[in-house]
């Protein structure tokens, strides 16, 4: 394989799993966030929760339709395979989305009682039935997909295992923590407080869902086993594990001190690591356990015509997201959430 | 593809028409209602009457509901690609996917990023900022049409291609020519104008709603209700007459690059000079034949060609399986063409009752604009099902067959998308019209917004809410 054919599928994983992470994490703390509407029940303290995400979860939701679009653009083989492969949890996650999205605005817009009640269900149950197919997906994704000449060939239920559940409940309960951790951040008062007990609680289910997932995956496949265990391989993985261990106990004394950013970003380190494992794990796969990056890739030309512009576009783009959160930087009081 | 996949594939494009058909409402509203707001708000800006404001939060509210709405029914169609045509994402994703990752980067992200500053950041951003922020939503709803409509001219028109014969795959040659097709010039600057259209017509049925509630409560017409229906009114006299010559060029350009569509449009089996007009019949597709049809002569000729010898297209010039179902497209295509005759009526009509110094007493008239409220809408449907239904067989003009494009679902897994989509999205999206409605009910407030504490955006039904509840 010449160099470009060679590098350029490199190059687009690489921006892609990025594109993912700071998908997981800025909608994963949204995502959160709602969950966590089923453990606060005061009005007020709910409406503070949802003014820390208004302005900004439209743009966190916009890079998922970004991995859908560049998916469909340079690796078109991994969009046309992963997509009817995992058909019903994507329309259900779909689904949960639109109904996590309009409540935003419907549960402000209710006029009565009952119609308040059926949106913030709609937010709590939108986000936690998205968050769990997202985490459905992805094990069902690392489990590996039948594909018969590029095309997918399983089943449509293929996708659901005890091992996808369990990577269902993981994501909820990580996306829990980030909201969770994010609440610490931007609320105060009370609400903080509670935040903080929480977070604690999601931080040790978190673990325990690392470290079952992690024991887990290498079984599934002999060459993840190989990856993970292998000389010298071994060698270049372990600080994986042991950064996940790091991050962990500085979230765990921060959360205890009185920190307010840094239990949020040793949860979105917690992320970052387990995604870059994931990588390893599936590495040089798009498709596991069949189509490579090279398979399910565009033509030379597709592809660079994109990065070009994402070299340009996405830089500008992270900039003045950076700005947007500035603006509405700080903690959120309940006066603040009145005032929109 | 086999004939067992056949409940399947009709499964698939009602779900896609579905979906796509409730979507493109919601871009056509933001499109134009952004515009509409960067104007209220330089307005504004520029002359400091506190009645553009006052029109800019209300209609602020309804861009911040409106454009929710077509976020999510948008991030369904971004994943119905894979999920249901999977086969043409295989073949036509290095170009349509291409398309659509540069609307992602360029415009969505522009939207979205911005969005959250003008519905919440007046009073954290300054007046400038915050306009900048308006013109830039504006202007991301802008870039976003123009992508997709590059990426559906392409799949109508396509070129810059050629076609890898061991894959099947449609292989990039000349990006410019892959995003500047012959069609889609014509293509963006009518849906652009329609999506104009179809904004002043809702703003100009509001205003028209609220002259009449005023009238019959015995108060005079307020002041920002009567801007309302001016701004309206102006915007209809002068694109309406605009969005038929478009439309007529559009339609020139597809008798040159796909007339199957045209004779499908026309109601027309036989290709022939001095081609009468039908204005209405029933086209039957077994018989080939349009039945009880109402001919004008010539007209048909002198329409499409601009002269009464020209030669127009039959369907019978083309194979039984390349025609388009006809009954659908010639429908779909005269009721648009209907209302848009009656917009341009609407346009003179008001020039009429402003040089008679009678525009916001006639309630004659108030009525027709109040029952013209969805007709933009109505005819934006009406024109992508002509054009959509129009361009079959194909999804890839002449290339690549619907057939041939879908992904390998079973019916039972379609059933089970399509019952929860039409489910889900009439009670989610029959609430939003509701909650829309009873927003357009109020009357937009007056001067709240004259001593500087502006508070774009500001929703007081959560004060009370919000109040009672605190610890």
């Amino acid at each position: 394989m010449s160099g470009l054919a060679y590098w350029l599928p490199v190059v687009w994983a690489v921006i892609v799993v990025v594109a993912i992470t700071i998908y997981v994490v800025l909608d994963g703390f949204d995502l959160g966030v709602g969950m966590l509407f089923a453990f606060e029940k005061d009005p007020s303290d709910r409406n503070v929760m949802v003014h820390t995400i208004a302005p900004v979860w439209d743009g966190n939701e916009t890079w998922m339709i970004l991995g859908g679009a560049v998916l469909f653009g340079v690796f078109p083989g991994g969009y046309s395979t992963l997509l009817p492969a995992f058909y019903i949890p994507i329309i259900l996650m779909l689904l949960a989305l639109i109904f996590r999205g309009v409540s935003f605005e419907y549960r402000i817009l209710a006029h009565t009682e009952r119609e308040k009640i059926v949106w913030n269900y709609g937010f709590m149950f939108g986000s936690a039935l998205a968050s769990f197919c997202q985490g459905a997906i992805l094990g069902g994704y690392v489990q590996g997909v039948s594909i018969t000449n590029g095309i997918f060939s399983g089943s449509v239920m293929d996708w659901l295992s005890p091992f996808s559940l369990l990577c269902g409940l993981a994501v909820m309960c990580g996306y829990a923590l980030l909201g969770a951790t994010w609440l610490v951040w931007r609320t105060g008062g009370a609400l903080e407080k509670r935040c903080r007990r929480w977070s604690e609680v999601l931080a040790v289910a978190m673990f325990f869902c690392i470290v079952a997932v992690s024991l887990w995956t290498p079984f599934l496949n002999a060459p993840y086993l190989r990856r993970w265990t292998e000389w010298p391989n071994i060698i270049l993985v372990s600080p994986v594990p042991l950064l996940l261990v790091v991050c962990g106990a500085v979230m765990a004394s921060a959360l205890r001190k009185g920190s307010h950013r840094v239990p949020f970003f040793c949860a979105l380190g917690w992320f970052l690591l387990t995604l870059v494992g994931l990588a390893i794990t599936v590495w040089p796969y798009a498709i596991p356990p069949s189509l490579k990056l090279w398979d399910v890739a565009s033509p030379i030309s597709s592809q660079l015509v994109v990065l070009g512009g994402a070299v340009i576009l996405l830089p500008i783009v992270l900039a003045y997201t950076v700005y947007s959160y500035h603006v509405f930087r700080g903690k959120v009081s309940a006066e603040d959430a009145t005032h929109y | 593809m086999q004939h067992t996949h056949d409940v399947a594939l009709l499964l698939a494009r009602f779900q896609f028409a579905f979906t796509v058909g409730v979507h493109i409402v919601f871009p056509a509203f933001s499109i134009g209602l952004a515009t509409y707001l960067a104007v209220l708000e330089g307005l504004w800006l520029k002359t400091k009457q506190n009645v553009f404001l006052d029109l800019y939060r209300y209609w602020l509210k309804v861009f911040s509901l409106v454009f929710g709405m077509g976020v999510v029914s948008g991030l369904v169609m971004a994943y119905q690609f894979g999920t249901n045509w999977s086969a043409f994402s295989l073949k036509a994703g290095p170009i349509t996917g291409v398309l659509l990752s540069y609307e992602v980067m360029t415009a969505f992200f522009l939207e979205a990023g911005f969005l959250g500053i003008m519905l919440f950041g007046m009073n954290k951003v300054g007046k400038k900022l915050h306009y900048t922020a308006t013109c830039t939503v504006a202007f991301g709803t802008l870039i976003s049409a123009t992508w997709i409509l590059a990426s559906n001219s392409w799949m109508q028109t396509p070129q810059g291609y050629h076609i890898d014969q061991a894959t099947g795959r449609f292989l990039p040659d000349d990006w410019l020519a892959i995003i500047f097709t012959p069609s889609f010039p014509y293509r963006l600057v009518h849906m652009g104008l329609a999506a104009f259209l179809s904004v002043a017509f809702a703003v100009g049925a509001t205003a028209a709603w609220h002259l009449l509630k005023e009238r019959k409560q015995g108060l005079a017409a307020s002041n920002p209700v009567r801007v309302m229906f001016s701004m309206a009114l102006w915007m209809i006299t002068i694109v309406a007459p605009l969005q038929l010559l478009a439309g007529d060029m559009h339609g020139l350009n597809t008798l040159k690059y796909q007339p199957a569509k045209v004779a499908a449009m026309e109601g027309d089996w036989e290709s022939e000079g001095r081609a009468p007009e039908i204005l209405f019949g029933i086209p039957d597709m077994k018989e080939e034949r349009t039945k009880y049809a109402i001919k004008i002569p010539y007209a048909g000729s002198l329409i499409l060609t601009h002269s009464l010898e020209g030669k127009v297209p039959g369907l019978k010039d083309y194979p039984k399986d390349e025609r388009a179902p006809a009954q659908v497209v010639f429908f779909s295509f005269r009721i648009m063409i209907a209302l848009g005759c009656l917009m341009i009526l609407a346009g003179f009509a008001s020039l009429w009752l402003r040089w008679k110094k009678r525009f916001y007493n006639s309630t004659f008239f108030q009525r027709f604009m109040l029952l013209m409220g969805p007709s933009g809408f109505l005819a934006i449907l009406c024109g992508w099902v002509t054009t959509e239904v129009g361009r079959q067989p194909w999804t890839v003009y002449g290339q690549l067959r619907t057939v041939d494009s879908a992904s390998p679902l079973m019916a039972s897994s379609l059933t089970f998308s399509v019952v929860l989509f039409v489910i889900v999205y009439c009670f989610i999206f029959g609430t939003g019209l509701m909650f829309l409605f009873r927003m357009l009910r109020k009357t937009p407030e007056v001067g709240e917004s004259t001593d500087g504490t502006v508070r774009i955006g500001m929703r007081p039904e959560i004060v009370e809410s919000v109040r009672g509840g605190s610890r």
